[in-house]
């Protein structure tokens, strides 16, 4: 509230409330990815939009504070490794890529062999794609604001 | 079909004013417009994960060119059009409240899920084999999973890359970024 970067109190406030149920969200897509529409690819990135809907709310301090920018190498290698050890795991059900693990019941969130295990890993490579984007443009793109002042309101 | 090419000329119309208007937060909006159009292209023909998914790149990567574009040129005026923005506010807000309407009503019943689409085409095959009832999924993770190995690959190559070309840069700044890799 005291420090001046990010957004206004409003905006915090309705961050504050809204963050976690995108976060939610984000991982109700990317674990219903086998009975319902979205997957991996899309819960990952609504996942990492909670994230940068954090950042412009409350600045980029506090969420390089919560988030190192180092973790991000280590999360996008996570995932890519876990979809191939998946892959090399199917060695188990004879060939490669195949769908060894036991499949369940339909319609029931535990189903579909490794359809989920692969939905948690893609979803992990694109929460680490998402993240990366911002911080490329915290960390790389920095601008330095014009001399004159306030740009934004001073047109008023 | 009509609907579709509606669409599609609304996309090529936006591409135009993108690359034809001077200042660049104009430009980057209109490929957003573009953008979102595409969505609901996919939407319309029956595609809900690609329009999912195009409709999220499509926010983040809007963000992330509007956070690049936003300081660089501002040639903005509020005042004297007070009455067409509320104007569109308030058509807009009518819209969106009247379509949200319209599709809450429309969806099925909490609890009875049941993907009516996918259980009439899949019928057999995919449901005994993978008990996955997205078919685009089960396809994507299963049937295909080696152009999604081969996608995930570029993904990370493309990341790899572009964290080792920005590395220097990263160092010299204050706040230490992306140290290893």
């Amino acid at each position: 509230m005291n420090n001046n970067s990010g957004m206004s109190l409003i905006v915090k406030t309705t961050t504050r409330l809204l963050v976690g149920f995108i976060l939610l969200y984000g991982i109700y897509i990317v674990l219903h990815g086998h009975i319902s529409p979205g997957g991996g690819f899309a819960g990952g990135f609504i996942i990492a939009l909670s994230y940068i809907l954090f950042m412009l709310a409350f600045g980029k301090d506090e969420i390089l504070k919560r988030i190192p920018a180092s973790s991000i190498p280590f999360l996008e290698s996570l995932g890519a490794l876990m979809f191939l050890t998946i892959a090399v795991l199917g060695f188990f059900g004879g060939y490669f890529f195949s769908n060894w693990l036991p499949k369940g019941i339909t319609f029931k969130l535990l189903s579909a062999g490794t359809i989920p295990i692969s939905n948690i890993a893609l979803a992990l490579l694109e929460v680490s794609l998402g993240l990366f984007g911002i911080f490329l443009v915290l960390i790389l793109l920095k601008f330095t604001p014009p001399k004159n002042g306030e740009t934004n309101e001073k047109v008023k | 079909m009509l609907e579709i090419n509606l669409l599609l000329i609304f996309i090529i119309i936006a591409a135009i004013v993108a690359i034809s208007v001077k200042d660049l937060l104009s430009a980057v909006v209109a490929v957003g417009v573009s953008g979102f159009g595409l969505c609901i292209t996919f939407l319309a023909l029956k595609a809900p994960d690609l329009a999912i998914t195009q409709l999220v790149v499509e926010i983040l990567c809007l963000i992330i060119l509007i956070k690049a574009t936003i300081r660089l040129d501002l040639p903005f005026s509020t005042s004297g059009r007070w009455f067409i923005n509320t104007f569109v506010t308030l058509v807009f807000l009518a819209v969106f409240l009247g379509y949200g309407y319209m599709a809450l009503m429309s969806l099925p019943q909490f609890g009875s899920p049941i993907m009516k689409v996918s259980a009439f085409y899949l019928a057999k095959e995919t449901l005994e084999k993978v008990h996955a009832t997205n078919l685009v999924s089960a396809i994507n993770l299963n049937f295909r999973a080696y152009d999604t190995l081969g996608e995930a690959t570029a993904l990370f190559a493309a990341a790899v890359g572009v964290m080792a070309l920005m590395r220097k840069r990263g160092k010299k700044s204050p706040n230490e970024g992306e140290s290893d890799e």
